[in-house]
């Protein structure tokens, strides 16, 4: 009995802050005023070299749960900031960070900040499907196996579980022992989904996940995003605007390094306050 | 007709002749190769005719001496009257060119000399008597003759006499006597090599212990005593098999043969003494078939007798493979850690690009500097050190301090290290990005991203530099020649006594056997058709160990296939 309470104890997140958004990003949002923040970045610089500024403080908040679209032209910052959530950019060279960029509350370019771990709550998909040179089911084990897990039952039941979260099980599940590398590309990257989701992680990152794929396995793709959105917090980088439209809650504008505009996407497509979105969705420029 | 021409060049036709014609040379070169090392050293073991005639050259005294020739024609070749002339004999010289033979007469105990050249011209009565006998002997080399009688204790058997029918059953006899003398010596073999070699082997180690515990002033009686008991009992083991080696000795020595062999010279042979006797004019196409693959598997399955001249060179190719694997095993490791730091650790900056270059530059120095450095650097300060620190007992006889398998292995293993390094990093540089990522965003750490997922995809990479290490080190005689490589090994380097693999023995290589064979031998003419033959076996060693390779490579590459990227 004690033992529980003292979990309850320890478990207990910070106090979910209800997010005021308009007060992160000034006038340039009108949205998101009932939701639970997940992840808030704070003044974020990002610099490649000396004189290449690749992010200029960005201010924004990713609510729980949901799915957050970033759009916006090839160069523009995206991916950059995607890849700063789970701490991607620090195995490029001369990479310069600034501003915070809090996670639950904590910020994750603390010096103490273990990024192993920190990337096993912050799981990346990448643009081009890149399944290890093993069998699938390896691949589905490979970051339980990081973790020191190795018993069979333990291995097996989630290999099971992450393949049908990833729409996946019922056509892989006669050869899981065949190498990932057979697959198509489609099942490749939904294998890729699994394998990330199978380390349970809080949060999705998915940078152009269905850029590389047919249409059909994009439908396919967009339809797993949308049953995933209610246990993990989505963030999805896209070049195509409908697929914003289809799959995200909200949807963060970015051009030249800057964060123009984040509001709910119904708003961002149907009614922008700046006149930069509403040119890059009309098709004006970008 | 120009316009022709013009457009033949603009197609490129006389490029893309150009890059034929230059691999039709190389595989015409490398055929070229393989065929005449097999035609020149295969060739040898083929049981020839052996012809008898009377050869009376002209003499500068005017009278003809003629003496009987029995032996096995070589070659022919031809010479300048005058030339001869000048050697001595006489010879018309306005005929310009002479032809000469040469012909292996064998006999070296009764002529002194295994060959002999005679001009043809002065050849007469050619023929190839059905019943003339080739030995090969343990000593001495071949013998051609006639068989005559054969004794058992100094008596003759009654088979005497020049009859076809006395002759077959003389000839039967003596092969019944053969095996019975070979089975003998197998024995014998087996006795003195690996029973009295292990007594030795453990009287050596007794020794060893017994100096150890006075070194360490442990030497109480009660030790020493146990020493001596042990010793005491293979003294007792020893003096059986001494016993048992004299009666085998008397039972093989019992039998003797008499030949008549060439000008009448008598000569009575033990059968001891003879390794394989046959009657080569008598042979059918099959028997001499199978003669061919008897002493061509002696050739590869056996020691070698004679300064190295006749028998086989198993210790060779065993000491080859051995040292190449024990090559293997110490510069994959070393190459492949060195290069993952290079590549995945190290700040790529000034300090990496100078070692790389320095890497690849040590590919380049010559291999005969590497052994110097083995030399001195190993064996004179490593070994010596290794010496004083384990093994003060057998001092002040070296054990790791003097040339052996080890050093040859570790010095090879620092000549070839720079191809591995070079084909890892390769390897390492093209894993993509993206499958390194995707390691990375599960939550694994550098070090498990590597070992768990770039390691084994550079895998066909590491087997490419193993590859090209192997063909370069199993073809390296020079600095072999001052680390360990010696003419002739007492014993392999692995073998049936504690601790079984002898680092520090000296060994027996192929490349060394052929300088050895073809520049040391007292033999040359029969040397030579060996030297041809150690180099293609030199040749198939090496291609195995490289086909071993490679295979294994393909399937790495099949398991760890790079993504279409």
């Amino acid at each position: 009995m004690s033992n529980s309470t003292n979990e309850q104890v320890q478990e207990t997140p910070p106090p979910a802050r209800k997010i005021d958004v308009s007060a992160v990003l000034g006038d340039k949002t009108r949205a998101a005023k009932d939701e639970v923040s997940c992840i808030d970045i704070e003044n974020l610089n990002l610099f490649y070299a000396k004189d290449k500024q690749a992010l200029i403080d960005i201010n924004l908040t990713i609510p729980k749960q949901r799915v957050t679209a970033f759009i916006g032209p090839s160069g523009c910052g995206k991916s950059s900031l995607l890849r700063c959530f789970n701490r991607m950019n620090d195995l490029v060279d001369d990479c310069v960070i600034e501003g915070a960029v809090l996670l639950d509350g904590s910020n994750i370019y603390q010096k103490s900040v273990d990024v192993a771990d920190l990337r096993r709550r912050v799981g990346m998909v990448f643009q081009k499907p890149n399944p290890f040179p093993k069998s699938i089911y390896e691949n589905v084990a490979y970051g339980l196996r990081i973790q020191g897990i190795n018993s069979k039952r333990v291995l097996d039941e989630a290999v099971e579980k992450s393949l049908k979260a990833a729409a996946l099980w019922d056509e892989v599940k006669d050869r899981l022992n065949d190498s990932a590398l057979g697959m198509s590309g489609g099942q490749q990257q939904r294998l890729v989904i699994a394998r990330t989701i199978a380390v349970e992680p809080e949060v999705l990152l998915l940078d152009e996940p269905a850029s590389a794929l047919d249409p059909i396995s994009t439908l396919k793709i967009e339809e797993l995003i949308n049953e995933l959105k209610s246990d993990y917090t989505i963030v999805i980088v896209t070049h195509n605007m409908q697929q914003a439209a289809r799959v995200s809650d909200f949807t963060a504008f970015m051009y030249m390094g800057n964060m123009v505009e984040f509001d709910a996407t119904d708003t961002i497509f149907t009614n922008p306050s700046q006149k930069q979105t509403e040119d890059y969705i009309t098709g004006r420029y970008g | 007709m120009n316009t022709h021409l013009s457009s033949w060049m603009r197609k490129g036709t006389p490029w893309v002749w150009l890059n034929a014609g230059a691999v039709a040379i190389s595989i015409v070169m490398v055929i070229g190769l393989l065929l005449l090392l097999t035609v020149r050293g295969m060739s040898h073991f083929w049981p020839r005719d052996v012809m008898q005639a009377n050869y009376a050259p002209p003499s500068t005294s005017g009278e003809l001496l003629s003496t009987q020739v029995i032996g096995e024609f070589v070659e022919s070749e031809m010479v300048l009257a005058s030339q001869i002339a000048s050697s001595g004999i006489p010879v018309d010289e306005s005929q310009g060119l002479y032809e000469r033979q040469l012909v292996k007469l064998g006999n070296r105990d009764l002529t002194g000399a295994d060959f002999t050249w005679i001009l043809s011209d002065f050849v007469k009565d050619v023929e190839y008597p059905e019943n003339v006998v080739a030995l090969e002997r343990r000593e001495w080399g071949n013998f051609y003759a006639h068989l005559i009688d054969v004794k058992e204790s100094g008596n003759a058997i009654a088979f005497s006499g020049g009859t076809e029918a006395a002759q077959q059953s003389r000839w039967d006899d003596f092969n019944k006597r053969l095996a019975r003398a070979l089975e003998i010596h197998e024995e014998i073999y087996a006795i003195e090599k690996q029973e009295i070699g292990q007594i030795n082997y453990g009287m050596e180690r007794l020794r060893l212990r017994e100096r150890r515990l006075q070194l360490d002033e442990e030497d109480t009686p009660e030790a020493l005593a146990e020493i001596e008991a042990a010793r005491s009992q293979l003294a007792a083991e020893y003096d059986v098999l001494q016993q048992e080696l004299i009666h085998l000795y008397e039972t093989i020595n019992r039998d003797t043969a008499v030949f008549m062999a060439a000008n009448q010279q008598q000569k009575e042979i033990r059968f001891a003494d003879i390794v394989r006797a046959y009657q080569p004019n008598k042979l059918s196409l099959f028997a001499k078939v199978l003669t061919y693959f008897s002493k061509l598997g002696e050739f590869m399955m056996d020691e070698p007798r004679e300064a190295n001249t006749e028998g086989g060179i198993f210790p060779a190719i065993f000491g080859t493979v051995m040292m190449v694997m024990l090559m293997s095993v110490f510069v994959t490791p070393f190459g492949v850690v060195a290069a993952v730091y290079l590549r995945e650790y190290a700040r790529q900056g000034f300090v990496t690009r100078a070692i790389r270059i320095a890497v690849n530059n040590l590919a380049g120095v010559p291999s005969i500097v590497y052994g110097v450095f083995g030399l001195g650097f190993f064996i004179y300060i490593i070994g010596a050190e290794v010496d004083q620190l384990f093994y003060p007992e057998a001092l002040p006889a070296p054990t790791f301090g003097t040339p052996g398998l080890l050093w040859a292995s570790l010095t090879l293993a620092l000549l070839t290290v720079p191809v591995v390094i070079v084909a890892t990093e390769e390897g390492l540089a093209r894993i993509p990005r993206s499958v390194r990522e995707g390691s990375l965003a599960l939550g694994a750490t550098k070090f498990e991203t590597l070992w768990r997922v770039v390691l084994p995809m550079a895998s066909p990479a590491m087997m490419t530099g193993l590859i090209l290490a192997v063909a370069r080190a199993a073809g390296e005689v020079a600095p072999l020649m001052l680390v360990g490589v010696v003419k002739l090994a007492p014993s392999l380097p692995l073998d049936g006594n504690y601790p079984y693999l002898h680092l520090e023995q000296k060994f027996m290589h192929l490349g060394f056997h052929i300088y050895d064979v073809g520049f040391q031998s007292p033999n040359i003419e029969a040397a030579r058709p060996l030297v041809f033959a150690t180099a293609l076996l030199l040749v198939i060693v090496i291609a195995a160990l490289n086909l071993a390779a490679v295979a294994l490579r393909n399937h790495l590459r099949e398991k760890y296939k790079a993504l279409d990227v």
